[in-house]
C-alpha cells in the first residue's frame, strides 16, 4: 500500500566506495536492518559520520541496530560511550562544531531527559544564537513507545516534547523502507533532526528495501492510501493499527478511507493534512503520546485554521490518555487498536 | 607565586575481611552476633533463590524482562542489614535482599518485574524508594531525603544503592557535590559489577577506584570486597555510623561481579569471555560466608537444608500469591494520578472504560 513518491536517490557521492548495486535491486529485510543499512550508507558514503551512544559498538545496540559497525568502520567511528545522555548529546554538539557529523543514540527515548537540557538549551538553537556562524548536522536517535513489554520509562512517546522546541526536525518512520530513507536523509540534513524510531515496529514485519542509497524529504508527509469519505493521520508505531483500520473500514463498511503517515512531527507539512481533510470533510487522528498538547492537538488546530468549511463532523482524537503509559500489564489495553480507531471513525462517518 | 603540591587529605581505604575460600582475618572479626550472622546468611539466600525462581518465571513468560543479582548477594543484604527501620534505603534495581529485609513482602517485588505498578507501592511505615530505573537519578532522591534528616535535627541514615555505570551521570555528581557541600548522613553505595551491559569497569571511569570520586567532593571513600559480607558488613555499619554521628557522607565501592546477564534480554557473550566470569563464580559471596560460618560453628549441611527449604517454601508461597491476585483495573491509574480526578481526565476515563468493555479487553470497574 506503500506510495514512494518522494523517495529520490542520494547525492552522486553516494556509494564512493564498495556497495555497488543491481539498479533497481531490492532486499527483504525487517526496519531493524533497514536502519543498520542506513548507518551503513551515510557511514561510507561520508567518514565525517560518527555514532555514539551506549552499548552501540560491541553489544551493536541493545536493538542490533548498529550490528557490524565497529568491525566495520572502527572504534573511531562507532564510539560505546560512558552512561550519561547529557554527554553524549553535549558531546555531540562539540563534535558537530568541530565538523564530524555525530549520530547519537539514546538506549531509550526514556532516558534522553538526562540529555534534554542540551537539546533544548543547545542542540535547538546554536544556528540561531550564532546567526548562521555554526549549524548543528546531528541526529540523535531513539527508540519510543509501547508494545514490547518493557519495563517503566521504556515505553513513553513524548514527541511533543521535541515538536515543542523551534529548530529540530522530529522524525518518525513506520516502515523499514521509509526508515532507511529518513534516517539517512537525516543525516544528511544540515540541521539538527530528532529521530524517534518506533521500537515496536522493529521486527514486527519486513519490507522490500533498495539496495542502492535512498532519502525521502524530511518535513513531508505522505499520503499512504487515498479515499474520499475520511481522513486517518498518524505516525510511527501507529501506521499498522491505523491501516488495519481503514481496512477494516473499507470492507465492512464500504467507506473510503484516506490515511497520512506525518512522517516527520515537526515541522508539521500543514498542506498534505489540510488538503486531505478539505478533500474528505472528517478526520481522526491517532498517536500513542497523551492526548494533551499531543501532535493530535497541532493536527486539529490546523486544520480548523484551514478547512473549517469543508469539515462534516467533529475531529476525533485517539491517542493515549492523560495519564502515565502503564506497566506492561496493561499496555494492550492502553495502546490504541484498530477496533477503537474503527470506532471513533464511524463516529466520524455517522455524525 | 609558587608551583607546589597541594596536599589533600582524604583517604581510600579498602577492606576485606573473609579470604575466597571464606577464612577470616582475625585482626579485623567485627564479633557480628551469632544470630545476626546466621540472618544475614538466610537473607543472601533468599535473594539467590528469588532471582533463580525469576530467571524461570521470566522464561516460562510469566514475569517480563528481569534483572538478576546473582554474585552480587553479599553487597545489598549486607549494607541493607547495618540499616534502621527509621533510616532510609534507596534503592536502584538489583536489590531483591534489600526489599525483602526491609519488609518488602516477595510479591510485591515480582509484581513489579511482571508489569504492574502494585510491584513500586512500599508497605506502610517503610522508609524505601522503590525499584529506580532512571540509572543515578535516585541518588539526588537520597541526598535529599539525607538533608531533610539533616534540617530536622533528626539522626538517621540514608543508604543509596547504585551501580559503576551509575557514577558517570551527572545525577550521582551531583548528588555526592551536595552531600559533601551540606555534610549530609547519606551512604552512596556503588555496587560496581563490572560492567554497565556491555561496558567494562576500565571504559566507564578513567580513575583507578570509584571511592577516590568522593576525595573531590570532600568526604571519604571506601573501596572494600563486595563478595565478603562481612567486609560489606562492617564498612556499611561504620559509614553509617559516623553519618549518625555527624561524619557526613561515605561513598562505599563494593568490588563485585555480575554473574549472569545484564537482563533477560542481555546476551552477554557478546562482550566478555567465559573465562572472566569463572574466576568471579570462584569468589561467590554464598559460599565464602557459608564455609565461616560453618568454622564458627553456626551452620552445618543440616542447618543449611532447612534454612534453604524454609527460603524456597516463603518463595513458592509469593509466587502462589502473585498469580492468583485478580487482575489489576486498568482504570486505577486515573485514580492515582492526581489527588483530585480532573473533569478532562474523568471524561477519558469514561472513553477507556467503554472502549474496553467494547473491545473485550481487560475488566474494568
Ligand atoms: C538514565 C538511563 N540511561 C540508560 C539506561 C539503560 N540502562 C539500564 S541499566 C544500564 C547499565 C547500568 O549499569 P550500572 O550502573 O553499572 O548498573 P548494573 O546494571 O551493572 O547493576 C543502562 C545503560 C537507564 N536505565 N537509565
Ligand atoms: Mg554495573
Amino acid at each position: 500500500m506503500m506510495t514512494n513518491d518522494g523517495l529520490a536517490l542520494a547525492p552522486p557521492n553516494a556509494g564512493a566506495e564498495g556497495a555497488e548495486h543491481e539498479k533497481g535491486s531490492m532486499t527483504l529485510m525487517n526496519m531493524v536492518g533497514a536502519l543498520n543499512l542506513a548507518l551503513d550508507d551515510a557511514m561510507r558514503m561520508d567518514d565525517t559520520v560518527v555514532l555514539l551512544g551506549q552499548d552501540v559498538g560491541r553489544d551493536e545496540g541493545v536493538f542490533r541496530v548498529s550490528a557490524d559497525l565497529l568491525d566495520r568502520y572502527g572504534d573511531q567511528r562507532v564510539l560505546d560511550t560512558p552512561l550519561a545522555e547529557a554527554a553524549i548529546i553535549g558531546g555531540a554538539v562539540g563534535l558537530a562544531l568541530y565538523g564530524l557529523k555525530p549520530i547519537a543514540e539514546m538506549q531509550f527515548s526514556g532516558f534522553a531527559y538526562q540529555g534534554f537540557h542540551q537539546v533544548e538549551q543547545h542542540v535547538a538553537r546554536f544556528r540561531n544564537r550564532t546567526r548562521g556562524r555554526f549549524s548543528l548536522p546531528m541526529v540523535i536517535r531513539m527508540p519510543y513507545g509501547g508494545g514490547i513489554r518493557a519495563l517503566e520509562h521504556h515505553s513513553e512517546s513524548r514527541e511533543a516534547y521535541y515538536a515543542h522546541t523551534p529548530g529540530l526536525y522530529m522524525v518518525i518512520p513506520s516502515t523499514p523502507r521509509n526508515a532507511r530513507a529518513l534516517l539517512l536523509a537525516s543525516i544528511q540534513s544540515k540541521d539538527p533532526v530528532i529521530f524517534y524510531e518506533p521500537k515496536a515496529s522493529y521486527r514486527a514485519f519486513k519490507e522490500q528495501v533498495p539496495d542502492e542509497p535512498e532519502v525521502m524529504p524530511l518535513g513531508k508527509a505522505q499520503v499512504v492510501r487515498e479515499g474520499s469519505d475520511i481522513t486517518l493521520i498518524a505516525y510511527g508505531a501507529m501506521m499498522r493499527p491505523t491501516l488495519e483500520a481503514a481496512d477494516e473500514l473499507v470492507d465492512a463498511d464500504g467507506v473510503s478511507v484516506e490515511v497520512i503517515d506525518l512522517l516527520t512531527v515537526s515541522p508539521m507539512d500543514t498542506e498534505t493534512i489540510t488538503t486531505s481533510v478539505a478533500k474528505t470533510g472528517r478526520a481522526v487522528v491517532i498517536h500513542e503520546g497523551p492526548r494533551t498538547c499531543g501532535i493530535g492537538s497541532e493536527i486539529v488546530a490546523r486544520v480548523v485554521e484551514e478547512s473549517l468549511m469543508y469539515l462534516e463532523a467533529p475531529i476525533r482524537r485517539i491517542t493515549g490518555y492523560d495519564v502515565q503509559f502503564p506497566y506492561f500489564a496493561h499496555e494492550r489495553d492502553f495502546l490504541p487498536n484498530p477496533t477503537r480507531i474503527a470506532h471513533a471513525a464511524r463516529e466520524v462517518l455517522d455524525f | 607565586m609558587p608551583r607546589k603540591q597541594i596536599k589533600i587529605k582524604p583517604k581510600v581505604e579498602y577492606l576485606s575481611i573473609l579470604d575466597g575460600k571464606g577464612k577470616l582475618d582475625e585482626s579485623l572479626d567485627p564479633g557480628l552476633d551469632d544470630e545476626r550472622s546466621v540472618a544475614l546468611f538466610r537473607l543472601m539466600l533468599v535473594a539467590r533463590r528469588i532471582d533463580e525462581r525469576c530467571i524461570n518465571l521470566q522464561r516460562q513468560g510469566r514475569i517480563g524482562t528481569y534483572g538478576p543479582c546473582r554474585g552480587q548477594e553479599a553487597t545489598h543484604c549486607a549494607a541493607t542489614m547495618c540499616m534502621d527501620p527509621e533510616d532510609w534505603v534507596v534503592h536502584a534495581y538489583r536489590e531483591p535482599g534489600s526489599f525483602y529485609h526491609r519488609g518488602w513482602p516477595m510479591e510485591t517485588v515480582l509484581r513489579f518485574w511482571g508489569g504492574y505498578e502494585e510491584g513500586c507501592q512500599p508497605p506502610d511505615g517503610v522508609n524505601d524508594t522503590p525499584i529506580a530505573v532512571p540509572i543515578a537519578s535516585q541518588c539526588l532522591h537520597a541526598m535529599g531525603i539525607a538533608w531533610g534528616m539533616k534540617l530536622r535535627g533528626d539522626n538517621h541514615a540514608v543508604l543509596c544503592y547504585c551501580g559503576d555505570g551509575g557514577t558517570s551521570e551527572g545525577d550521582f555528581h551531583e548528588a555526592m557535590n551536595f552531600a559533601g557541600a551540606y555534610h549530609l548522613p547519606v551512604v552512596f553505595f556503588v555496587a560496581n559489577n563490572q560492567w554497565a551491559i556491555s561496558l567494562p569497569r576500565d571504559k566507564q571511569t578513567a580513575s583507578e577506584t570509584i571511592a577516590q570520586k568522593a576525595l573531590a567532593y570532600g568526604f571519604d571513600g571506601l573501596q572494600l570486597d563486595g563478595n565478603d559480607a562481612l567486609a560489606v558488613h562492617v564498612g556499611t555499619t561504620e559509614a553509617v555510623e559516623k553519618a549518625k554521628s555527624g561524619g557526613g557522607p561515605t561513598l562505599i565501592e563494593a568490588m563485585t561481579y555480575r554473574v549472569s546477564v545484564h537482563t533477560t534480554a542481555d546476551d552477554p557473550t557478546k562482550y566478555r569471555s567465559n573465562k572472566e566470569v569463572e574466576k568471579w563464580v570462584k569468589l561467590d559471596p554464598i559460599p565464602r560466608y557459608e564455609n565461616y560460618l560453618i568454622r564458627r560453628g553456626l551452620l552445618d549441611q543440616k542447618k543449611i537444608d532447612a534454612i534453604d527449604e524454609g527460603v524456597l517454601a516463603e518463595i513458592a508461597a509469593a509466587v502462589e500469591s502473585y498469580e492468583s491476585t485478580e487482575e489489576t483495573n486498568p482504570m486505577d491509574t486515573f485514580d492515582y494520578t492526581y489527588d483530585e480526578l480532573p473533569a478532562e481526565l474523568l471524561s477519558q476515563r469514561q472513553e477507556y472504560k467503554e472502549a474496553l468493555e467494547r473491545e473485550g479487553l481487560a475488566k474494568t470497574s
